[in-house]
């Protein structure tokens, strides 16, 4: 393995971070809360493209369509349930209400697909990419990844600039009560919110299992922790942050793995998230926390 | 029957009663000013009217049309507007942005445009400065700002909460004769102030809240005269 292939790697694996991030990223921005299930939705996306497509044969696109809408479905009964209760409570409580929903959904999958983790197949099917006459060959599912997640970044980026529900959620995430004095159904755009972030956390799931096919009740819960360092790495509520955060914790991984010790790359993820934290406290693209007047 | 019209209307916060039980009405057309110390409860008034706060009891019904029940995002759709205390305008985004969400329960592409002309004609200095971020705006032309994405929804009513507060006297005359021209294209105006001498010369009435009760209230030119609201409100 060259330098090039491991940084491929992990630029392929950064993309699937990012994909995660922007859920996080997302809802914080809106909702102002870190929605810590959100990983366990990339595995239940998992396991319903595993169904559908292994398990009843259907064609995979049409699983990871399938798992999208079931995931969209699933963050928005999750907001309305846990979360939207304690729209007035401390944000402690959030969090920990957060906890259980993330135990929640991994034991209800536990009780549906047992403890014995499952091979997944595939939903990737494009052909390799071989470069320098074959001394570097490109994965269908490292394009895929790429590919994916920077259409994802730009139609998300389009979305919430040039839209009108895209607008409400600025305007949300700026203001709530000013938002609603402009007409904006408040609760509806945090819907929206986790209805986005949910249905990418599906994608995420496709790719991330596409990419390593084991899966397991517990498989979202490490990305998700990583995508969430991402998300705060790029500066959390900054789409491109969640972009750029997740590449480079991708590639720090990768590189950390393959260099320094395997063992020790998830430590160095985490190392490097203090380091930045303590340069800049807001993320790379972060926004000051502007003043409530 | 008047546009707007409060009975008895009582508002806590927790423990805390605000409002007391105050009544009030605004006819179509006028210009209502609501005057009164600190903490008398005229924000905690405006904010109920505009649902971002419910009511203990009473009642708030705009055009024959109960309120009090009414979430404040269908309330903006009745035709009411609120230019909120601190002006409250979304910083991080563009004027043009933050004019656009102003007439975010519209969908008349050529009335929208239409309407942002004019209001780029009454506030030349917004449309100098449409691409700026808002958060880095003067302080009077953040109010310019606020007034204008309130008329943006082309509002029947449209409530102001302080709009002087903190500008320089220029400025503070250029808010009033602003809200005068509002006026007389035929929105009505209810108007909470501090600077109370001001808001008397350009209203048709006025009530005068204090602790959470209204203690007068009458002709704007007669409250301007009367030897209480003299010596409590300004300054004499
Ligand atoms: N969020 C809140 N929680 C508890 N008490 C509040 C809250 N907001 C206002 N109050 C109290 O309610 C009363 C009325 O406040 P309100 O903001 O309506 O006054 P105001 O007339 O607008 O004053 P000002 O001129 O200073 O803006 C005050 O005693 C205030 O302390
Ligand atoms: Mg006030």
């Amino acid at each position: 393995m060259g330098f090039l292939d491991n940084l491929i790697n992990g630029i392929s694996l950064g993309s699937i971070y990012a994909v995660i991030a922007l859920g996080y990223t997302l809802v914080y921005g809106i909702a102002k809360m870190l929605n810590f299930a959100h990983g366990d939705v990339i595995m239940v996306g998992g396991y319903l493209i595993f169904t559908c497509a292994t398990t009843w044969g259907l064609n995979p696109y049409l699983s990871l369509v399938i798992a999208m809408a079931g995931c969209t479905v699933l963050g928005i009964l999750i907001e309305k349930i846990a979360y939207k209760p304690l729209r007035q409570a401390t944000s402690l409580s959030v969090l920990i209400t957060a906890i259980g929903v993330s135990y929640f959904l991994q034991n209800i999958a536990l009780l549906i697909f047992g403890a014995n983790p499952v091979t997944f197949t595939s939903i990737v099917n494009l052909p390799k990419i071989s470069l320098f006459d074959g001394q570097i060959i490109i994965k269908s599912e490292t394009t895929a990844a790429i590919v994916v997640s920077v259409l994802i970044v730009v139609g998300l980026s389009l979305f919430v600039g040039k839209t009108k529900s895209g607008r409400a959620m600025l305007a949300v995430s700026e203001d709530k009560d000013a938002a609603q004095l402009m007409g904006v159904n408040v609760n509806r755009t945090i819907s929206l919110t986790f209805a986005i972030g949910s249905g990418l956390a599906a994608v995420a799931g496709g790719l991330l299992c596409s990419a390593y096919p084991v899966l397991s009740n517990t498989t979202g819960a490490m990305p998700g922790i990583k995508a969430f360092v991402a998300a705060v790495f790029g500066g959390i509520g900054s789409i491109p942050g969640a972009m750029i955060g997740g590449i480079l914790i991708g590639v720090i991984e990768i590189l950390g793995r393959a260099y320094i010790s395997p063992q020790l790359a998830d430590a160095i993820v985490f190392a490097v998230l203090i380091i930045v934290l303590m340069v800049k406290p807001t993320g790379i693209l972060g926004k000051k926390i502007s003043e409530k007047v | 029957m008047a546009m707007l019209e409060i009975r008895d209307l009582c508002v806590n916060y927790g423990m805390i009663k605000a409002l007391k039980g105050i009544s009030f009405d605004v006819n179509e057309g006028e210009v209502i000013a609501l005057i009164g110390a600190n903490g008398a409860g005229k924000t905690t008034t405006l904010h109920t009217i505009t649902g971002i706060l419910s009511a203990k009891s009473g009642s708030v019904k705009f055009e024959g049309k109960e309120l009090t029940k009414t979430p404040a995002h269908k309330i903006v759709r009745m035709g009411m507007a609120h230019v909120p205390e601190g002006r409250r305008i979304f910083q991080q985004l563009t004027v043009l942005d933050n004019l656009k969400l102003g007439a975010f329960t519209r969908n008349d592409a050529a009335g929208i445009a239409e309407d942002m002309e004019k209001i780029y004609g009454r506030f030349p200095r917004l449309a100098e400065r449409k691409t700026q971020i808002a958060g880095t705006l003067s302080g009077g032309e953040q109010q310019m700002l606020a007034m204008g994405r309130a008329l943006m929804s082309r509002p029947k009513l449209i409530v102001m909460d302080e709009p002087s507060m903190g500008l320089s006297p220029i400025l503070v005359s250029e808010i009033f004769d602003i809200i005068t021209s509002i006026r007389k294209d035929g929105t009505t105006v209810l108007l909470v102030e501090q600077n109370a001498k001001k808001a008397l010369s350009i209203a048709d009435r006025a009530y005068v809240l204090e602790t959470g009760n209204i203690t007068l209230s009458g002709k704007a030119s007669d409250l301007i005269n009367d030897e209480k609201v003299r010596k409590a409100y300004l300054g004499e």
